[in-house]
């Protein structure tokens, strides 16, 4: 194809400002977090810090109610993302191999679930919970993460199963292999890549979600990191930036380190997904 | 084993193998079932029913059934109606503008292969990170005295004084907007790039000798040929955006006086903040008739496409 100079430059400009625009808020929110208090003070902000420094990230460490949400937030997605794989993956072999009438019920019951307005689901979940002394615990936040993170997870499940070449299945029961043998010796170490894929992504939405948390956690001791980001936000008059930065970077490192090596295989399962369901 | 034998396998039990698959299927489904039906599903049809009654929050108070009561209590709300009118003017202006930048992000990338991998990488970053640290950082840019996008805006003469972006009742719910397009706009551009680069190449070499010049073959091949993807993703992409609720929090609180009071947001003080169970599942209801809308859009599309 023939491109004349001048709209060439045009691509390139155009591709430039995306970049910018993509690219100059997690600069900013980088360079913020090594800025020193008095930098911050100074009337003219520069891009990048005069005297880069780690200050506030042991400012932001030192801050306990951060580093004790941080470990609610580790055992909370950690624990919810153990169960969610263990209780999606019978139910995921079960929609990519049999054509059972739960199939399209699940199926339905997946996309309904994406879909729907979660303040009717919180206030039920929240009456429910109560009684059962499961609100403001930790353990209620892991069974909610586990229900709400499995239509998800059963949605990218589903897709690695259906990839398990099915002769080996076969050739494993005509050797006389049950079905569970053949599951738990055949299936699950081929399904190993996509099971880690599902974990760390299950982890990631535990680790960022907001509004289950917000709504179910009353108690300070047991607030989860985007909880209390957010707090401090609401306390604007005295809060840091430079350490509230830091702590946002750190909250965000383990979504990039996952996604870093989940990249190309999220990519292509989330858009089969968005486009055949 | 033999081939024969793997081939054969299957077909022994064509009939008698459904109610069996059956079983077993209800069998793997059991340790999901009670969580899935106690929290999610049950939850669900109550949360719809909640929206007939008149429950608050508090323990052991007797809930009436009271018909469409909320309902109309809702319409008779001036900020019931002003949070309708943000949310639409929110997910239509997010959803519209960042397709229309995606697409034409797509087509560029598409021309340019030296991009696409960065493009890539950078388009799940914001898409991965926590929504309160993208308010956060938005809230960084957006100060009025130490952000820099004011610092910029200055230097460039555009403005004299300090604009505070998020204060302020006039940009309030814009700067609301541009940092809902900063979320959604990369992934919608990687999945319209999929899209773009399973076009056959060839109706292109073909239109090219009949003639069609670029925009022709842009209305021609392009945009049908992307019809299923574009339909998918716009109307997945209204559904999040209308549903949203951390992001805005975080950034305004629905404040100033309301002008960025999304229909979660209103859901949400309703419940927690004044206590009326009731009255805030009247407000999901409403909302999910408008998603079913969004819904029925991206089902037939669905449904045409595997037909």
């Amino acid at each position: 194809m023939r491109t004349r100079p001048a709209a060439r430059a045009a691509q390139y400009v155009a591709v430039i400002c995306y970049l910018i625009f993509l690219g100059f808020p997690l600069l900013w929110l980088i360079s913020s977090s090594l800025k020193s208090p008095r930098e911050f003070a100074s009337i003219t902000p520069s891009i990048l810090p005069k005297h880069p420094d780690l200050s506030n990230y042991t400012d932001a460490l030192r801050e306990q109610g951060l580093v004790h949400s941080m470990w609610n937030s580790l055992q909370i997605s950690v624990a919810s993302t153990v169960l969610v794989l263990i209780v999606s993956l019978p139910v995921a072999y079960a929609l990519a191999r049999f054509r059972s009438r739960l199939r399209p019920i699940t199926n339905g019951w997946i996309l309904v679930s994406q879909v729907f307005p979660v303040i009717l689901i919180v206030i039920p979940l929240f009456m429910i919970l109560r009684p059962l002394h499961l609100t403001n615990t930790i353990p209620g936040v892991v069974i909610v993460y586990m229900v709400w993170s499995m239509p998800f997870a059963l949605w990218m499940l589903q897709g690695y199963v259906a990839a398990v070449p099915r002769e080996l299945e076969e050739a494993a029961s005509v050797d006389g292999a049950s079905r569970v043998r053949t599951i738990v010796s055949i299936v699950m170490p081929l399904l190993r890549p996509g099971l880690i894929a599902t974990a760390m992504f299950t982890f990631i939405s535990a680790w960022n979600e907001f509004f289950f948390a917000l709504v179910l956690l009353q108690d300070p001791q047991l607030k989860t990191l985007p909880l209390v980001l957010a707090r401090f936000v609401g306390a604007e008059g005295q809060v840091q930036f430079g350490p509230l930065a830091a702590a946002s970077v750190l909250a965000t490192v383990p979504s990039l380190v996952f996604f870093a090596f989940l990249q190309r295989r999220l990519t292509s399962g989330l858009l089969s997904g968005a486009v055949k369901g | 084993m033999s081939a024969a034998t793997l081939t054969a396998a299957p077909e022994q039990t064509p009939k008698s193998g459904r109610p069996k698959q059956n079983r077993e299927a209800i069998f793997l489904f059991l340790p999901a079932l009670l969580p899935v039906l106690l929290l999610s599903v049950y939850p669900l049809i109550r949360g719809i029913a909640l929206g007939f009654t008149d429950a608050r929050a508090g323990l052991n108070v007797d809930t009436n059934f009271i018909g469409l009561g909320n309902f109309g209590k809702l319409l008779h709300n001036g900020l019931f109606w002003d949070s309708f009118k943000i949310g639409l003017i929110w997910t239509l202006s997010v959803t519209i503008l960042q397709f229309v930048a995606a697409l034409g992000l797509a087509l560029l990338l598409n021309t340019n292969l030296r991009f696409r991998g960065v493009a890539r990488t950078l388009a799940l970053i914001p898409w991965a990170m926590p929504p309160v640290v993208v308010a956060i950082m938005w809230r960084l840019l957006l100060h009025p005295t130490n952000g820099p996008v004011n610092e910029i805006l200055q230097n460039l003469h555009l403005t004299d004084h300090p604009i505070n972006f998020l204060g302020d009742f006039s940009t309030a719910l814009p700067a609301v907007i541009v940092v809902g397009i900063w979320v959604g706009m990369p992934m919608t551009t990687v999945t319209l790039l999929a899209g773009l680069q399973g076009i056959d190449r060839s109706l292109y070499e073909a239109a090219a000798v009949d003639g069609a010049g670029a925009w022709s073959q842009f209305w021609n091949i392009t945009l049908p040929q992307l019809r299923t993807v574009i339909v998918a993703i716009t109307s997945l992409d209204m559904i999040w955006n209308f549903n949203s609720f951390g992001l805005v929090y975080v950034l305004t609180a629905g404040g100033p006086g309301g002008k960025t009071m999304l229909p979660m947001l209103f859901a949400y003080n309703e419940a927690f903040r004044y206590g009326n169970f009731g009255m805030a599942a009247a407000m999901g209801d409403v909302m999910v008739v408008i998603i079913i809308v969004f819904l029925a859009f991206y089902l037939r599309n669905r449904l045409r496409s595997e037909a």
